[in-house]
C-alpha cells in the first residue's frame, strides 16, 4: 500500500495556509513600520518642500505655528527640552537598573529572585498616564517644598519619573546579558580566588558590557519616545533649560497637544509630522545602535 | 453561520435605532471650546429632557480642535472661543463646508493670582508687557508688589497651548501686534490653569471667569484711562470690563431640523439662562429665575 504524496487533500491545503499566515505575521512588522514611514513622510513632505527653513528650524527656539502675522517653526527649544528630560533619566534609571540587573542575576537566589523579576516586570506596566499623573500631584509639590522653587513642573520632575519608566526594561534586557555571560567564565575567576565582588566588576559587567549597552540605548529611545507622562510632568514650557529646575517642552508632547487641534493639510499639520519623521529617524538610529552593539556580543 | 451573522445584525439594528419606541434617534456631534464645554454639557442635558430623540455629543479640546473638525467635516455644531479666522473659513469652503456663526454668549476673561498676591489692580498695557515678548516686566517687585512664598520674585507666567481660543483672544486683546513670551507653561485647558495658579504663589493665568474659584485672586483691570473694572458676568453683559470676548457656535451652512430647532432653543429664554447660571453673560439681558 502506498500513499499518493503528491495528493491535494485538506491537509495539503492546510498545510500551505498555515504557511502563508505564519509568513504574513512573519513580515508584518516590516510591513508595517514601512507603511507607517511612508504615512508620516507623506503628510510630512509638504512642510518639508514648501515652507520649511532648515536654519530656523533646527536653529531657533521660537516655536509659534499658530501665530497670525509670522508663523515660526524652530525646534531647538523643542530638542533641548527631549534631550535634558531623557538625559536626567538616564542618571537615575542607569544606576537603579544596573544595580537591580547586578542583584537579579548575580546576587538574589530563589523566592527573592523570582519575586523581584515580576515587580520588575510589573513596574513596566505601570500606564505612562498614571506616571504622569505621579508626576503632576506628588512630586510637583514635593519639588516646590524641598527645592524652594516657584514651580516643580520641571526637567527634574519629568527626569524622575522618566526614570522610573525607563528602569524595568533595562533591568530586563541588562539582567538577560548578564545571564548570558556562561557560568564558565564565574567558575575560572572563583577558582582564580577572586572575591564576589571581582568576580562581578571585573569579569562578568566587562564580558556583558554589549549587552548593558544595548539595554541603556532601549531605555534612551524609550525617553525619548514617551509622550504622555513628560507631557504632564515637564510643564510644557519653550524654554532651553539651564538647570534642572527649568520647565521645558518634549518633541512627543508637542505633537500630543497639538495635533488634534490642526486642521487636515496645514502648514502646521505638515511640521507636526515633521517632527514625527524627525523622531522616527532618531529613534530608529537609536534601535538600530542598540541591535547592532548586542549583536556584537554574539559574534563574539 | 447564519446564527452567527444574526448576532452580529442585532446590536446594528438596536444601534441604528436606540430609542426608547423605536423611532430614528438624531446625534448632533457638538465639539471644540475648552472654554463652552460645561455650558455645551450643560444644554445638551437640558435639552435631551426637553426633546428625548435627540442627543448632543458634546467634547471639548479647545477652539482649534473645534474649528479643525468643523473644517475637516467631522463635527455638526463647533464651539469657539474665537472667531474663524477668514484662512479658517475658506479652508473649510474648500473642503465643502458652509460656516454659519452663531454668538451664544460673552465671558470675561479673568486674571488669576496666587492667594497670596496682594496684586489687586492690573493695566492691559501691563499685562501685556508680563506676557508680551517685548515687554520688561519679569519680577513682581516691577510690580510694586511682593508675594509672600514667591522667594524667587519671578513672574511664572501660566498660558494656554496654541490653538486655544483663549490663547487667541488674549494675544488678539491684551498683547495687539506683539507674540507672547517663550516659556509660558502651556496649559492643556481652562481648569489646569486655575489649578496651577492655585498651587504656585509666584504664577499668573487667564482663563474664562466661569472657571474661577475662592482659592484664587483675580485684580480688577482697567483700559487706559477708564476705571479698573472686576470681572463679573454683569461687567461682561455691560462691556465695562476690558477683555471681555464673544463666545461663538459655527454649523456648516444654515442649520436645518434638529440642529436648528436646537441652536433656537440655545438662543431662546431658556437656553441663555443655562449660560447665565454656569457663569457666562447672555446675549441679551433677561431675567432668570
Amino acid at each position: 500500500m502506498q500513499t499518493d504524496l503528491d495528493a491535494r487533500g485538506f491537509d495539503w491545503y492546510m498545510d500551505r495556509a498555515v504557511a502563508v499566515g505564519v509568513f504574513v505575521g512573519g513580515i508584518s512588522a516590516i510591513v508595517f513600520i514601512i507603511g507607517i514611514f511612508l504615512f508620516v513622510t507623506r503628510e510630512g513632505l509638504s512642510f518639508v518642500i514648501g515652507p520649511m527653513d532648515l536654519k530656523e528650524f533646527f536653529g531657533s527656539i521660537a516655536w509659534r505655528p499658530t501665530s497670525i502675522r509670522n508663523p515660526t517653526y524652530g525646534i531647538l527649544a523643542l530638542m533641548a527640552g527631549t534631550a535634558s528630560v531623557t538625559g536626567l533619566a538616564m542618571l537615575v534609571a542607569v544606576p537603579f537598573s544596573l544595580g537591580a540587573a547586578i542583584y537579579i542575576a548575580e546576587f538574589a537566589t530563589g523566592r527573592t529572585r523570582e519575586a523581584l523579576k515580576v515587580l520588575v516586570e510589573l513596574l513596566a506596566a505601570i500606564p505612562s498616564v498614571v506616571w504622569g499623573f505621579i508626576g503632576l500631584s506628588i512630586m510637583n509639590p514635593l519639588i516646590i517644598d524641598l527645592f524652594d522653587v516657584p514651580i516643580g513642573l520641571t526637567v527634574l520632575n519629568a527626569g524622575v519619573i522618566l526614570g522610573l519608566m525607563a528602569a524595568p526594561i533595562m533591568t530586563t534586557i541588562a539582567e538577560d546579558a548578564l545571564k548570558a555571560v556562561p557560568d564558565s567564565y564565574r567558575e575560572a575567576a572563583e577558582a582564580m580566588g577572586a572575591t564576589r565582588w571581582q568576580v562581578v566588576f571585573q569579569v562578568v559587567l566587562p564580558a556583558a558590557k554589549n549587552g548593558l549597552m544595548a539595554a541603556i540605548l532601549l531605555g534612551v529611545g524609550r525617553g525619548f519616545g514617551e509622550t504622555m507622562a513628560v507631557l504632564m510632568a515637564s510643564g510644557h514650557s519653550i524654554n532651553i533649560p539651564t538647570s534642572p529646575f527649568d520647565s521645558v517642552r518634549a518633541l512627543t508632547a508637542t505633537i500630543a497637544a497639538e495635533l488634534g487641534d490642526t486642521a487636515v493639510g496645514s502648514d502646521h499639520y505638515g511640521v507636526l509630522f515633521t517632527l514625527g519623521i524627525f523622531l522616527f529617524l532618531v529613534t530608529f538610529v537609536i534601535n538600530l545602535t542598540a541591535d547592532l552593539v548586542v549583536r556584537g556580543v554574539r559574534e563574539q | 453561520m447564519n446564527r452567527f451573522l444574526t448576532i452580529l445584525t442585532v446590536p446594528v439594528v438596536l444601534l441604528a435605532c436606540g430609542g426608547r419606541d423605536g423611532t430614528q434617534r438624531t446625534v448632533i456631534q457638538n465639539k471644540g471650546s475648552d472654554t463652552l464645554v460645561n455650558v455645551a454639557q450643560a444644554w445638551a442635558e437640558a435639552y435631551g429632557a426637553i426633546d428625548p430623540s435627540l442627543a448632543v455629543a458634546v467634547s471639548g479640546g479647545g477652539s482649534g480642535t473645534g474649528i479643525s473638525s468643523m473644517i475637516n467635516g467631522t463635527v455638526d455644531i463647533a464651539n469657539s472661543s474665537r472667531a474663524m479666522r477668514p484662512e479658517e473659513i475658506e479652508a473649510a469652503r474648500a473642503q465643502g463646508q458652509d460656516p454659519i456663526e452663531f454668538i451664544v454668549g460673552y465671558d470675561a476673561l479673568a486674571i488669576f493670582l496666587h492667594h497670596d498676591n496682594p496684586l489687586s489692580e492690573l493695566r492691559v498695557a501691563q499685562l501685556a508687557s508680563i506676557y508680551g515678548e517685548r515687554g520688561e516686566l519679569t519680577r513682581w517687585a516691577q510690580l510694586g508688589v511682593t508675594v509672600p512664598g514667591c522667594e524667587s520674585g519671578e513672574i511664572i507666567l501660566v498660558s494656554r497651548q496654541n490653538n486655544s481660543g483663549t490663547y487667541a483672544y488674549f494675544q488678539e486683546a491684551v498683547l495687539g501686534e506683539d507674540e507672547f513670551k517663550l516659556g509660558t507653561r502651556d496649559m492643556h485647558g481652562s481648569k489646569d490653569v486655575v489649578d496651577l495658579v492655585e498651587n504656585t504663589p509666584c504664577a499668573i493665568g487667564y482663563s474664562g471667569l466661569a472657571y474661577a474659584n475662592e482659592h484664587v485672586n483675580m485684580p480688577c483691570v482697567q483700559f487706559e484711562d477708564g476705571p479698573c473694572v472686576t470681572p463679573s458676568v454683569e461687567t461682561a453683559i455691560d462691556r465695562t470690563y476690558p477683555i471681555a470676548r464673544p463666545l461663538f457656535m459655527y454649523t456648516s451652512g444654515q442649520p436645518v431640523g434638529g440642529i436648528r430647532t436646537y441652536m433656537d432653543w440655545i438662543l431662546s429664554n431658556e437656553g441663555q439662562c443655562i449660560i447665565f447660571d454656569m457663569g457666562y453673560a447672555p446675549v441679551r439681558n433677561l431675567t432668570c429665575a
